[in-house]
């Protein structure tokens, strides 16, 4: 006959079967730099919060939403005005989606000016670079599942830009849209990818990135690790630090959600003309500018198609700038990275309010 | 051995350019091949225009389409004359022919199958029969009469050879088309002078809400010159008609007038009923200011301080303002709290019932009576009230809303304080 089940009990139980207790050690001996720079390293942690406030209230929604031109939008309308606290809920899945781009952005910013990307960490940085643009898919994929006349039509504007790829635009354009134009056959696939393809295929990227975080420790700055650095252990004093991030981006969170509730708007109409001042969300603003800026002819090679390479190659060298910045394997300062670094985010921020603006 | 290698080349390049010139040549004219109708083989080929261009033009004409040839409006024997290379045994009055007829004659040559019930029926069962007696009534039937030639007659409107059905939008008496049509004549200054009648009528309609309607915004719904003015049996509505043209759409307006102080009094002073306010051919879209006794009022043309009519119009025009106001508020908190996720489905629904309550407004104003447009406006007031009230509580929720949400964001704030300062303090007993 068993020991009745004690804590100890418990802990020796798991400890059998999981080792528990080396996980235990490992977090308890674990520790975290303490340098001028360490406030960063809880922006990703932020990041992760956003995303748990995503699957958390992603699945509430999941209970009532329907993925059809004909129920999606009355099904949101019904969350939003009949299902007790929906609006919360709702308001918080948007506002959540929102903040946790802005969080991965920061914190992908904030590792590539202090060059936390270099050797050995080389894989922790291309798992992020991929939840960034995960990040990027579900915003694109979560904005027309409402079925409101400005996402039918940023939709419809979005996906035009994979007709412009050549040779497999057209065909691409259709396995989008599941078919010629924006359907519900489009609202459905987007669904699918949202709730299923998405979560799964970032599920694994991020539990990758978790680990690789675990496994290499944080980095320190160039520059920084010469100097006598303080370690923090990571359990409680880092966790807990983590943990007033946490609330920090809870408060953010309901802040918004109650200054700014999520507004609807109406149901999508594909018989009517496109809205004035249509655009896609914040995130993707500053792409959507140039190429509004970018001339039809660019010498003989279609403007927007030139952007869309543009674009393309940025994001390629995103994912491998570890690769690219030899030095910083060497631990040495780089003149222009910082350069790079900075004019990109003040192209995105130039750009984003431009297409704000009437 | 040479000579006879570059001649073969040169067949074989000659060969490629016939055969390639052929493709690309468009294949020839199926029309030109004589069809063994007498009218069309001969006539294609007059070099006279006026001859000729009747061929073309019938291919798309609608009696051709109904299978109706040549010789069903203008007689002859079609099946002689080509083969026989006399073209006067196809014009043979025996066999009918009667040729082109005079402008005087067009309306009788018409109505030789549109005004026989039997014949139409085969056609069109739904077609008027009485388009001749229309006519003779109109004013062009009329100078017809009287052996003016220069008046329209069927042809003037409908054209000649290829006539298209009215429905078709390239007919000219499809309804957009019709005040085109109709300023062809009538905005020709030089030829409507022994008239003596305006020709400006086009450019004022063109520029009146109908109009604009109609030509801009391609509204079927809205009138062309035959709506006021009929269409065969054209003629300038009288005075006292005018308001039966008017009214054939704008019917309540009508019957409140009818019902209104006004209608006795413009009859004695020889007004126009509706014409008065709003004109003829340049009526403009009707605002709210054209009621009252502010300076683009037209009551005070002929009201003046003092007397009742000054005075209704004052206070008809207070109350539709309370109503306009009162329904803007009622839109723009429902506008609030829909933003603020509530639900305000049926403080929308009752709205569309204040909206529809203005329109009716508008409409009882031709009452001239304040008691009854009160009826009306008033009603619509209350509603909007009630729908201020749902906005009110809606917009009530939502501040519960917001408060709810913003004490917790202290708490939240308080939370994340007490945790940093856990740590503070833990750290300070145990540095690491």
């Amino acid at each position: 006959m068993s020991e009745p089940a004690t804590h100890s009990g418990l802990s020796q139980w798991l400890d059998e079967r999981l080792g528990w207790h080396a996980i235990k050690e490992l977090a308890l001996h674990k520790r975290v730099p303490m340098h001028k720079h360490s406030i960063w390293y809880y922006v990703g942690g932020m990041t992760l919060f956003c995303f748990l406030v995503q699957i958390v209230t992603g699945i509430f929604l999941l209970l009532y939403y329907r993925p059809t031109a004909e129920a999606a939008f009355e099904s949101v309308e019904f969350i939003m005005t009949d299902v007790k606290f929906g609006w919360l809920i709702r308001s918080i899945h948007s506002w959540s989606a929102n903040l946790m781009i802005f969080f991965a952005f920061v914190h992908m910013f904030s590792v590539f000016f202090l060059r936390a990307y270099r050797r050995p960490r080389e894989l922790t940085w291309v798992s992020g670079a991929f939840l960034l643009f995960l990040s990027l898919g579900f915003g694109f994929s979560g904005y027309l599942l409402p079925w409101n006349q400005l996402a039918f039509f940023a939709t419809k504007v979005g996906t035009d830009i994979l007709g412009q790829i050549p040779l497999i635009g057209d065909w691409l354009l259709t396995v989008a849209r599941g078919g010629e134009d924006v359907t519900g056959a489009t609202l459905t696939r987007f669904f699918g990818v949202h709730v299923a393809v998405l979560p799964m295929i970032s599920t694994f990227f991020l539990l990758g990135h978790l680990a690789l975080v675990q496994k290499q420790g944080m980095s320190v700055p160039i520059g920084e690790q010469y100097k006598k650095t303080r370690q923090m252990p990571f359990v409680p004093n880092f966790a807990l630090r983590d943990l007033v991030g946490w609330t920090l981006a809870l408060g953010i969170l309901v802040l918004l959600a109650s200054l700014f509730p999520w507004e609807l708007g109406e149901k999508a109409d594909p018989m009517a003309s496109a809205p004035a001042g249509i655009r896609p969300e914040w995130f993707f603003c500053f792409m959507f500018q140039t190429l509004k800026y970018i001339p039809g002819k660019v010498w003989f090679i279609n403007g927007e198609l030139l952007g869309i390479i543009a674009f393309g190659l940025g994001g390629a060298a995103l994912v491998l700038v570890p690769f690219l910045d030899r030095r910083a394997a060497r631990e040495e300062k780089h003149k222009w990275l910082p350069v790079i670094g900075w004019f990109v985010i003040v192209y995105i921020i130039v750009f984003t309010v431009l297409a704000y603006m009437p | 051995m040479k000579m006879t290698h570059s001649i073969l080349r040169r067949l074989l390049v000659a060969i490629c350019i016939a055969v390639l010139g052929a493709f690309v040549l468009p294949p020839q004219d199926a029309h030109a091949k004589p069809t063994g109708n007498s009218c069309v083989d001969c006539h294609s080929e007059m070099p006279d225009k006026q001859l000729s261009d009747p061929v073309k033009g019938v291919e798309s004409d609608i009696h051709h389409a109904k299978g109706l040839g040549c010789q069903d409006c203008h007689g002859g024997d079609p099946t002689k004359g080509m083969a026989e290379g006399d073209p006067e045994l196809a014009h043979n009055p025996a066999k009918g022919f009667v040729g082109s007829p005079a402008s005087k004659d067009i309306p009788g040559f018409c109505a030789k199958c549109h005004s026989d019930v039997e014949f139409m029926k085969r056609y069109n069962p739904k077609l008027r029969v009485d388009q001749l007696l229309e006519y003779r009534s109109s004013k062009h039937g009329k100078l017809l009469e009287t052996g003016d030639g220069k008046v329209a007659t069927c042809v003037s409107c409908h054209g000649v050879h290829g006539i298209l059905a009215v429905s078709d939008t390239r007919s000219p008496v499809f309804r957009a088309n019709v005040p085109g049509t109709c300023a062809k004549c009538h905005a020709k200054a030089g030829y409507m002078k022994q008239y003596g009648i305006p020709t400006d009528q086009f450019d004022l309609y063109k520029s009146s809400v109908h109009g604009m309607k109609l030509l801009e915004k391609g509204d079927l719904a809205a009138p062309a010159c035959n709506n006021c003015h009929g269409n065969h049996g054209a003629t300038p509505p009288g005075l006292t008609s005018i308001a039966f043209a008017c009214g054939e759409c704008h019917a309540n307006n009508r019957d409140f007038f009818n019902q209104s102080p006004h209608k006795e009094a413009y009859a004695k002073m020889g007004l126009g009923e509706c014409t008065s306010c709003h004109n003829h051919h340049d009526i403009a879209k009707p605002t709210d200011a054209m009621l009252g006794v502010g300076e683009r009022a037209l009551c005070v043309r002929c009201h003046s301080q003092g007397d009742k009519g000054f005075e209704t119009a004052a206070k008809m025009a207070v109350e539709l303002d309370t109503l306009k106001l009162t329904l803007t508020l009622a839109h723009e908190l429902l506008t609030r709290a829909e933003r603020g996720g509530i639900n305000v489905r049926l403080g929308k629904y009752d709205l569309h019932a204040a909206d529809d309550a203005l329109i009716k407004a508008r409409t009882a104003i031709h009452y001239f009576d304040f008691d009854k447009f009160h009826e009306v406006s008033g009603s619509g007031v209350t509603e909007a009230r009630q729908v201020i009230t749902q906005g009110e509580e809606a917009l009530h929720d939502l501040r519960i809303r917001q408060i709810g949400l913003g004490v917790s964001v202290p708490i939240i704030l308080w939370v994340a304080l007490a945790l940093y300062l856990r740590i503070r303090r833990m750290e300070r007993e145990k540095p690491f």
